[in-house]
């Protein structure tokens, strides 16, 4: 009850002030209506329901988008291309994917350079050059350009999402690989333990914390990397796609509820990331 | 500096030399000049010694011990560790060394702790868990397998930590302040502990300190050292017999024995002003 409370109370003032600031932003637009239909002397709370009831609203209320969610998800056919479960799955699947490839990318990365002087040297400015890059230029001409070479659907996309997360991960799993105390490297060294038994017993142990951290960022730009892949490929679907054309044809609840789909998306997966970690330290032994 | 003093103590030695320096020296290049760490240290360690280091700080006794685990390559002179050089010796798995952190893995219970060395080794799972087992035996530690260094008292966890370092059978045990960090009780009980397992194990022991009552409870040679630059200035070979309650710190033959360390580290100019 103690942890619940503040996150309601805070709930619930985004709410009251998501309702208010619907009634101001969809004021002008429903006054013209009005207007048009010559109605006058609307009463304050008639007027204000108008405007949380709107077609296309400038900022559709919270019920408006929960009930599209509802009526995209639950309330259709799996295989309609309308349904948010489908484009859902659709950007999931591109995201795990990439994720896989980013976390492997980066831990393959850390381990090189913090085995190899020169490529610490090489390949980090490298590293940190590429993410000065804004992803939405390089998407479109990666995923037109393996389409071109006749690559398309999955792959193109995780590996925009690959891009944006193997970011975290090299750097985490640097600084984690790195982590273990000299006294402790010293032992290894008393034992005139071999590189590879050095890193299995002692980095990769030590550098848990950092790789948990890091795949909890990695996973959540991923997602953001396969919406963004998404958009250069409309007939692909995917949640980046429902933005897309909700965008073109002024579909502001179906923008909202997309988006919505895409936030809990993110929050499920970073929750998962969580319980990973947490399992893994109950493995290793940490205090409870 | 007296060769004299360091050679009579020689012809005193019974058992073979396990560590001999001769003329050894060690100098760290920094930003601003050279440090002496170790300068012409010429010292002889026997099989079955029990061997005190102390100085203060910067004297280099913690370098000498590094030198002879091969944690630190000598810059002139010459080191042999069983008859071998440094390196040869840490290949051949002839020492445990104790930190002065137990520098536990968090990670591994206190059994797979003691099992580190032993899997890097090779060792067969029976055997792992026979060592595992007598050692923890050894230290008092049974009971303790499936406990996390975090369970564990500061003493507790470098008693594992010596654990560790006489699993596998390295005749040669290095311990580095090991008890620094804790407290008298715990310190006296410990030292008395430690006596009794080398008793048991035969093995020699090179054991750095800055405490004079410890270096003289425990050893059978004190080795007295002094900074600026790092070397020997006396050794001194113990007159208590091998059986030692803690209550021999009370006799005049352990007092005379403290009594020639403190003017040994006073001798060496060490602390200018401060008192030793």
């Amino acid at each position: 009850m103690t942890r619940i409370l503040p996150v309601l109370t805070i709930l619930l003032a985004i709410l009251l002030f998501w309702y208010a600031m619907a009634v101001h932003m969809n004021a002008p637009w429903q006054t013209t209506l009005n207007t048009r239909a010559d109605l006058t002397e609307v009463p304050f709370t008639t007027f204000a329901q108008q405007t949380w009831a709107q077609d296309k609203p400038v900022l559709p209320a919270p019920h408006q988008v929960i009930t599209e969610i509802w009526n995209a998800t639950v309330a259709l056919e799996l295989s309609s291309k309308r349904s948010l479960a489908y484009h859902g799955w659709i950007t999931l699947s591109a995201t795990l994917l990439g994720f896989a490839f980013g976390t492997a990318l980066g831990v393959l990365l850390a381990v090189a350079i913090i085995h190899n002087d020169a490529s610490d040297r090489s390949l980090m400015p490298w590293i940190i050059a590429s993410q000065t890059i804004p992803i939405l230029a390089v998407a479109p001409m990666v995923v037109v350009g393996l389409g071109a070479v006749g690559l398309t659907g999955l792959v193109p996309k995780a590996l925009i999402s690959m891009y944006l997360s193997f970011f975290p991960v090299v750097v985490g799993m640097v600084k984690g690989l790195r982590s273990p105390e000299n006294i402790q490297l010293d032992l290894m060294r008393t034992y005139d333990a071999s590189p590879w038994q050095v890193f299995w017993k002692l980095r990769w142990p030590a550098a848990m914390p950092f790789l948990f951290a890091s795949m909890k960022v990695g996973i959540a730009i991923s997602l953001i990397g396969a919406v963004v892949a998404e958009l250069s490929n409309a007939s692909g679907g995917g949640l980046g796609v429902r933005l897309l054309t909700g965008s073109y044809n002024g579909q502001t609840v179906q923008i909202w509820a997309a988006l919505f789909i895409a936030a809990g998306l993110a929050a499920i997966l970073v929750a998962l990331v969580g319980s990973a970690e947490r399992l893994v330290n109950r493995r290793m032994g940490a205090r409870a | 500096m007296s060769d004299t003093v360091i050679e009579t103590s020689f012809a005193k030695d019974t058992g073979p030399a396990v560590v001999r320096a001769e003329h050894l020296g060690l100098t760290f290049p920094t930003g601003d000049g050279d440090v002496v760490a170790l300068s012409d240290v010429n010292l002889t360690i026997n099989k079955g010694d029990f061997v005190s280091f102390i100085g203060p700080s910067g004297c280099g006794k913690t370098t000498f011990l590094r030198t002879i685990a091969d944690l630190e390559k000598p810059t002139s002179g010459t080191l042999t560790i069983n008859g071998m050089s440094a390196e040869e010796a840490r290949r051949a798995r002839a020492y445990g060394y104790v930190f002065q952190a137990p520098a536990l893995y968090p990670w591994r219970t206190i059994e797979k702790n003691i099992a580190l060395p032993l899997e890097i080794m090779g060792y067969a799972p029976a055997q792992q868990a026979e060592r595992i087992k007598r050692t923890m035996d050894l230290v008092n530690l049974s009971g303790f397998e499936k406990k996390y260094p975090w369970q564990l008292s500061g003493g507790m966890q470098q008693r594992a930590s010596i654990a560790r370092a006489l699993a596998f059978d390295a005749d040669l045990l290095l311990m580095d302040e090991p008890f620094g960090a804790l407290d008298e009780i715990v310190r006296d009980h410990l030292n008395s502990e430690l006596l009794k397992l080398w008793d048991r194990t035969q093995k020699t022991i090179c054991f750095v300190t800055h405490s004079i009552p410890e270096a003289v409870y425990l050893s059978t040679k004190i080795v007295v050292m002094s900074p600026r630059p790092g070397r020997v200035t006396d050794v001194i070979e113990s007159t208590l017999p091998r059986e030692r309650p803690l209550d021999i710190r009370e006799t005049p033959e352990f007092l005379a024995i403290a009594a020639r360390v403190r003017d040994g580290l006073r001798a060496g100019h060490s602390y200018d002003g401060e008192h030793v």
